[in-house]
């Protein structure tokens, strides 16, 4: 089974993250780290390789400095990666990079497409079902577990709001994961070996003429929307911290009165 | 004025609250119309629409819809936005209206914003990003503006529509049938909100001691008919189911009023609540980073004033 994982690159949330002020985009210059749910998304796509055989390439648009994500993910035991990489593709919004990331798709090749759910930074959690929509083919999204079997059927749970869906379709397919809460689960660690390793991995850079990309489609100028402006927002206005003095409890109910919440 | 379609979310033929938030919105907008796609359309769910200002309600009631993941809501809605030309398109800002925004913005070539807590005249969408960082301002600015609200960002209002309804027969293509949902397992236990939904929400951290404590916090939301969340540490350690989960890793909750217990406060948990309009938190450690953004807290063992606050609001009823 040939996999492709997507994997993007996000500014460390423990960081302080920042719009630029020139043209409004992600400052991506801040220190940056593969996105969590990605790293779940690697995961997944590995475990699914164990059980069924194939190659997992990791797949990325970014800057050159996405090259550590890609790393990373090699590092836990991708197989190869392609890097989208292009002056071009900077300010994309979520339709120029689904467009720009099913040109890829497109070119390379898959039985199997998986995405983390949604990214820390822009978090619109949209990307997968767009990238279903541009391939035209089954959108399985927000799995916490995935099947496939030999007969080529795909089988998901996918979280609701009341439990999960069990969601069928056959393959190629797009899917997209959460996090998991069983560590079991959990996104391997690399070891030294396999992050020596990761470094003679092959990695193909492709720029957006390689993939077939117009670029009247991708980069700000060609965003379906714009940021108009934007501000930080000033810290909430300092509330009342009270020490429990045997009263806590009514001094909160007093509050919530206070506010017609009681 | 102009006409704006709102996706209607239902469950088992009931109209969800964000819904008439979202006619609420729509009716200073243009003139609202309700887009009821799957099964389960009655008079309830059309008396509902049109106290809350539908003027006309598309109906496309078919099991087929509802039977598949998604992209059969995007194909109803980008047939609608043909026929109709609205002047924007609006949904929740929940993951499946999401994702249905995303692929009507597709089939549209329009373009999408999601998580908007506020929308301003000329249909700017007003939204809050970075874990309630930054304050950003975006439009539209090809195709038909579609736009996905949070729960709980506006306070509903009613006024009546004229509820015209209209049938909607729509041709579900090859592709939009491909993900069949097989089956529905609900888990979520007695009758409290839903956590992505609900006006109040209280949640329990690893301050709560160990999984049968949280009892504590389930007490709690049901005196102030609340939904109960959790922080990462207490579903990691499998202390609380994992959809319950607050945060970057877990569901944004907006609501009107979030209760804290026993939260430190990290960004992971505040990624997800920070836009919540009023916080209140108990924490036993003083240095909490919780603190710096409370409305009011309580610097104390939960396990005394939970129980205490719990009396109190009785008391008050």
């Amino acid at each position: 089974m040939n996999i492709v994982v997507c994997v993007k690159q996000v500014p460390d949330t423990e960081t302080e993250r920042k719009l630029r002020s020139d043209d409004k985009t992600i400052n991506r210059d801040a220190d940056g780290v593969i996105n969590e749910l990605c790293e779940y998304a690697v995961e997944d796509a590995l475990r699914l390789k164990e059980a069924h055989g194939g190659e997992v390439t990791v797949l990325t648009m970014g800057p050159d400095k996405a090259s550590d994500t890609i790393r990373k993910a090699l590092a836990m035991g991708a197989d190869k990666a392609v890097h989208l990489v292009d002056d071009a593709l900077h300010g994309s919004d979520a339709l120029g990079t689904s467009y720009a990331l099913a040109q890829v798709l497109k070119k390379i090749g898959f039985d199997l497409v998986v995405l983390g759910s949604e990214s820390t930074d822009a978090r619109t959690g949209v990307l997968a079902a767009m990238l279903a929509e541009r391939l035209g083919v089954p959108q399985l999204t927000f799995a916490k577990k995935i099947q496939v079997t030999d007969k080529g059927t795909i089988g998901i749970e996918r979280v609701t709001d009341y439990g999960y869906d069990r969601v069928e379709a056959t393959l190629p397919a797009v899917v997209s994961v959460v996090e998991k809460a069983d560590a079991s689960e959990k996104p391997r660690y690399p070891k030294f070996k396999d992050i020596m390793a990761a470094k003679k991995k092959p990695v193909e850079k492709l720029g957006i003429a390689d993939a077939d990309i117009d670029p009247a489609q991708i980069g700000l100028a060609a965003s379906w929307s714009e940021v108009v402006d934007f501000d930080v927002a000033p810290p909430r206005a300092a509330g009342t911290i009270v020490r429990d003095e045997g009263d806590g409890g009514v001094k909160i109910a007093e509050f919530l009165a206070s506010k017609k919440f009681v | 004025m102009s006409e704006i379609l709102v996706l209607v979310e239902h469950v088992e033929g009931q109209v969800k609250k964000v819904t008439l938030e979202l006619l609420t919105l729509a009716r200073k907008l243009g003139t609202p119309s309700a887009v009821w796609a799957g099964a389960g359309y009655s008079p309830e769910a059309k008396a509902r629409l049109t106290e809350h200002g539908a003027e006309k309600i598309y109906v496309a009631d078919s099991a087929e819809i509802a039977d598949h993941l998604v992209a059969p809501k995007a194909e109803l809605l980008a047939q609608l936005v043909a026929e109709k030309s609205p002047a924007a398109v609006l949904v929740a800002a929940t993951a499946e209206a999401k994702e249905v925004a995303g692929r009507l913005a597709i089939k549209t070539d329009s373009g999408v914003l999601t998580d908007a807590v506020g929308i301003q005249d000329g249909l700017v969408a007003e939204q809050s990003i970075f874990g309630g960082g930054v304050n950003v301002r975006s439009r539209v600015t090809k195709g038909t503006p579609i736009i996905a609200v949070r729960p709980n960002s506006t306070p509903v209002e009613a006024a009546a529509g004229a509820g015209t309804e209209e049938q909607v027969s729509v041709t579900l293509s090859d592709a939009a049938r491909s993900a069949r949902i097989v089956e529905r397992v609900k888990e979520e236990k007695g009758a409290r909100p839903e956590l992505t939904e609900a006006a109040i929400v209280v949640s329990g951290g690893r301050g709560v001691g160990s999984p049968e404590k949280f009892a504590v916090i389930e007490e709690l939301a049901d005196t102030l008919g609340a939904a109960v969340g959790a922080s990462r540490a207490v579903t990691d350690a499998g202390w609380y189911p994992h959809e319950f989960q607050v945060g970057q890793t877990g569901k944004t909750v907006s609501p009107q009023l979030y209760l804290a217990a026993g939260i430190s406060g990290a960004i992971q948990h505040r990624a997800g609540m920070q836009t919540a309009k009023t916080i209140v938190a108990i924490d036993k450690r003083d240095d909490a980073p919780i603190f710096d953004f409370v409305d009011f807290g309580v610097v104390g063992d939960l396990h005394t004033v939970v129980p205490q606050l719990i009396d109190e609001i009785k008391k008050r009823k």
